[in-house]
């Protein structure tokens, strides 16, 4: 596969859970979006920060994209083909390339099995990665890639702490020597001086083998450390996608520069001359969203167009010309840069 | 807060003045030592920003301060507690709670269980007035519409009635706040009021805490893990570890240059917003586990500076310059270091 080419291309994923009502007679009345058309590529080697806040449905496009839920329309390729499409032996083979790491390190392991079971545990649904006989050999090599002693393979996931669980989650998401990683949340639940660790673990790890990352999380600091490019979700839907540069130095859609004004950043000296954006009221729910933009309830900006017409997520009109970093896709239709993040 | 942390002579203008509160819990595993000497101060209108991972100690603290610590397990087993100068741990239980609520009242970070499922909110804040000042059922109802006003909740008079799952995270965090506010304490704690927020709620309800503290010139405790939440809001730090203070600051000389080197490696292993920056540089190793605190300095194990003195002494509050101190031997070398 040449370099730069889509491992991975996403295009208009849906995903709609219903809303039913009645025992015996069931009917829909309505859906929640989780997802409402979606589409990015993930590159070899690439990670891909997808940042938003709580229901903007970045952890159910993780479990689409790892197939642990079925889309209600839109596609997946993986290396070109649709594995939306595919079920059975098929579809196992495929998900074997695309593994997760979950959030909470303490639900995510199964208290009454071994270390070296839950690592071990992929290896019985792909028994053609690794031999029976060899099994436990991968094991403690994983746990060393790890960061951990190859010798705790016979302990229990309590004997460990939050940062060494984490390490356990990430282990068994490499056994199958997957390309891609799907991670959600996978520091959020680590203490600062632990957070630190696995960050610097998962880096290593994608140099060492290769991996690509789709990488989610609230954190906007931790996803412009870790990330190449960064798509920015608001009600299911992209805002705004970009290199890390082109985001957070350069953003142009209004939600982007609301999140970004409202990170707290640990340097008092900056707290007087930060141009901070106190956005009104909360998110809408995704069972009900806004009519056009999605974002226009709590934009400043918003005037009649925004509630009639969908923007598109796209270069702007007025920066296609540009060369300079405002030339990247966001879906406003009043684009304009503006810079929040106090520069050094 | 004073220099040697420990309250000083005199303290005529703290609100609050903690000293040497030690707090320990009997588990299966022998006792974990949660807080071993904890000092500090608050002044009217100061904002104390109490900063920790988890196991610090910073919320036992707190609890032991309000006199909600569960006991049994709990115990505290030494120190004071003087709020106005009254030391509250020799209180009776009944004089305490009078107190607790009216004049020092909690923010919790988990305000969906933190108020009562199965009351409207207006019942709840109502409460508050009818149980500590005798207030008559009507005139409290509109006490706590007027409170839910203040505190930005939008149609107040119309969701009066409504329970706690009605409300948004970032509403329920505002009623929390209306409710340690209805009978205008002179301190609040917060434990981390913030965290199970969405950033954009999260600097709104900031935003809220901060200017009520303002205008009321209210004692605020700030207890977080989060090195953005303390530098956008606090006056001072106390960053605890393994049960101690180990570094005291006004907050733009902690970040300048930190004089312990907990608090160093905290801020160099957090990433930045404002660059990408490479490899973060992690601290080594984990918190020790309470039950077995490593003698000596506790953060020995983990520090790169450590030599044999930090393995036998544990470092007292040494004085690090104008209102500072750090439990550090190597203050000086880890300041120097800083700059």
């Amino acid at each position: 596969m040449a370099p730069g080419e889509p491992l991975l291309e996403v295009r208009d994923l849906v995903k709609h859970f219903p809303l039913t009502q009645g025992v015996l007679f069931r009917k829909q009345i309505g859906a929640v979006k989780a997802v409402d058309g979606v589409s990015f590529d993930l590159r070899k080697g690439e990670t891909l920060g997808v940042v938003g806040e709580s229901g903007c449905g970045k952890s159910t496009l993780a479990r689409l994209l790892v197939g642990l839920e079925r889309p209600t329309s839109g596609r997946i390729h993986y290396r070109g083909e649709d594995i939306t499409a595919l079920s059975g032996r098929a579809l196992t083979s495929v998900r074997r390339n695309i593994q997760m790491v979950f959030q909470d390190p303490y639900t995510s392991l199964n208290p009454r099995m071994t270390v070296g079971d839950i690592i071990g545990e992929p290896y019985e649904i792909h028994p053609e990665v690794a031999p029976r006989t060899d099994r436990r050999r991968r094991v403690q090599e994983l746990l060393e890639v790890v960061g951990l002693n190859p010798e705790f393979i016979n302990r229990y996931p309590h004997q460990f702490s939050g940062g060494q669980r984490q390490r356990i989650g990430i282990a068994r998401g490499l056994a199958l020597r997957p390309e891609i990683i799907v991670a959600d949340e996978p520091v959020s639940a680590l203490d600062v001086s632990v957070q630190a660790q696995v960050v610097n673990l998962l880096e290593q790890l994608q140099d060492e083998f290769d991996l690509s990352y789709v990488f989610i999380a609230h954190d906007l600091s931790v996803v412009r450390h870790i990330s190449d490019r960064i798509a920015v979700m608001y009600l299911g839907r992209i805002a705004e996608t970009g290199t890390d540069e082109q985001i957070y130095d350069h953003p142009t859609h209004p939600y982007t520069q609301a999140l970004l004004s409202a990170v707290p950043v640990p340097d008092p000296e900056a707290r007087a001359h930060r141009d901070r954006i106190l956005l009104s009221g909360d998110v809408p729910s995704p069972a009900d969203p806004p009519s056009g933009c999605p974002f226009r309830t709590r934009c400043w900006k918003a005037r009649p167009l925004c509630a009639e017409v969908v923007p598109p997520l796209d270069v702007p009109p007025e920066f296609r010309e540009s060369t300079g970093p405002a030339h990247h896709a966001s879906a406003c239709h009043f684009a304009e840069e503006r810079h929040v993040v106090p520069s050094e | 807060m004073t220099n040697d942390g420990h309250g000083g002579e005199g303290g005529g203008t703290a609100l609050l003045d903690v000293r040497d509160l030690t707090v320990e819990f009997r588990t299966r595993d022998g006792v974990a030592h949660a807080v071993n000497g904890v000092s500090y101060r608050v002044a009217p209108g100061e904002t104390l920003a109490v900063l920790g991972e988890s196991g610090s100690g910073k919320s036992v603290t707190a609890q032991a301060v309000m006199g909600i610590l569960d006991s049994p397990p709990g115990r505290v087993t030494g120190g004071q507690v003087l709020f106005h100068g009254r030391d509250l741990l020799t209180l009776r239980r009944e004089e305490r709670r009078r107190i607790r609520g009216a004049k020092m009242a909690m923010i919790f970070q988990d305000a969906l269980s933190a108020l009562n499922p199965v009351l409207s909110v207006g019942a709840q804040l109502a409460e508050m007035f009818r149980v500590h000042e005798g207030t008559s059922r009507k005139e409290a109802r509109g006490r706590a519409v007027e409170l839910m006003e203040r505190v930005g909740i939008p149609a107040a008079r119309a969701r009066v009635d409504d329970y706690p799952h009605q409300f948004s995270g970032g509403m329920r965090q505002r009623i929390m706040i209306a409710m340690a506010l209805a009978l205008g304490p002179d301190l609040i704690i917060a434990d981390e009021p913030t965290t199970a927020l969405d950033v954009t709620v999260q600097a709104q309800v900031m935003d809220l805490l901060a200017e009520l503290q303002r205008e009321l010139t209210m004692g605020l405790i700030l207890i977080t893990h989060d090195l953005g939440v303390v530098a956008d809001v606090a006056d001072t730090i106390a960053v605890m570890y393994a049960g101690r203070i180990v570094e005291t600051a006004p907050v733009h000389a902690l970040y300048r240059a930190p004089a312990h080197p907990y608090t160093r490696g905290l801020l160099e292993s957090i990433p930045r917003l404002d660059h990408k920056g490479r490899r973060l540089h992690a601290i080594k190793g984990l918190p020790p586990s309470l039950t077995a605190i490593p003698p000596g300095c506790p953060f020995h194990p983990r520090c790169p500076l450590a030599q044999d003195i930090c393995r036998t002494d544990p470092p007292p509050l040494y004085e690090a310059g104008p209102g500072r101190a750090s439990a550090c031997h190597f203050w000086k070398e880890t300041l120097d270091g800083a700059r």
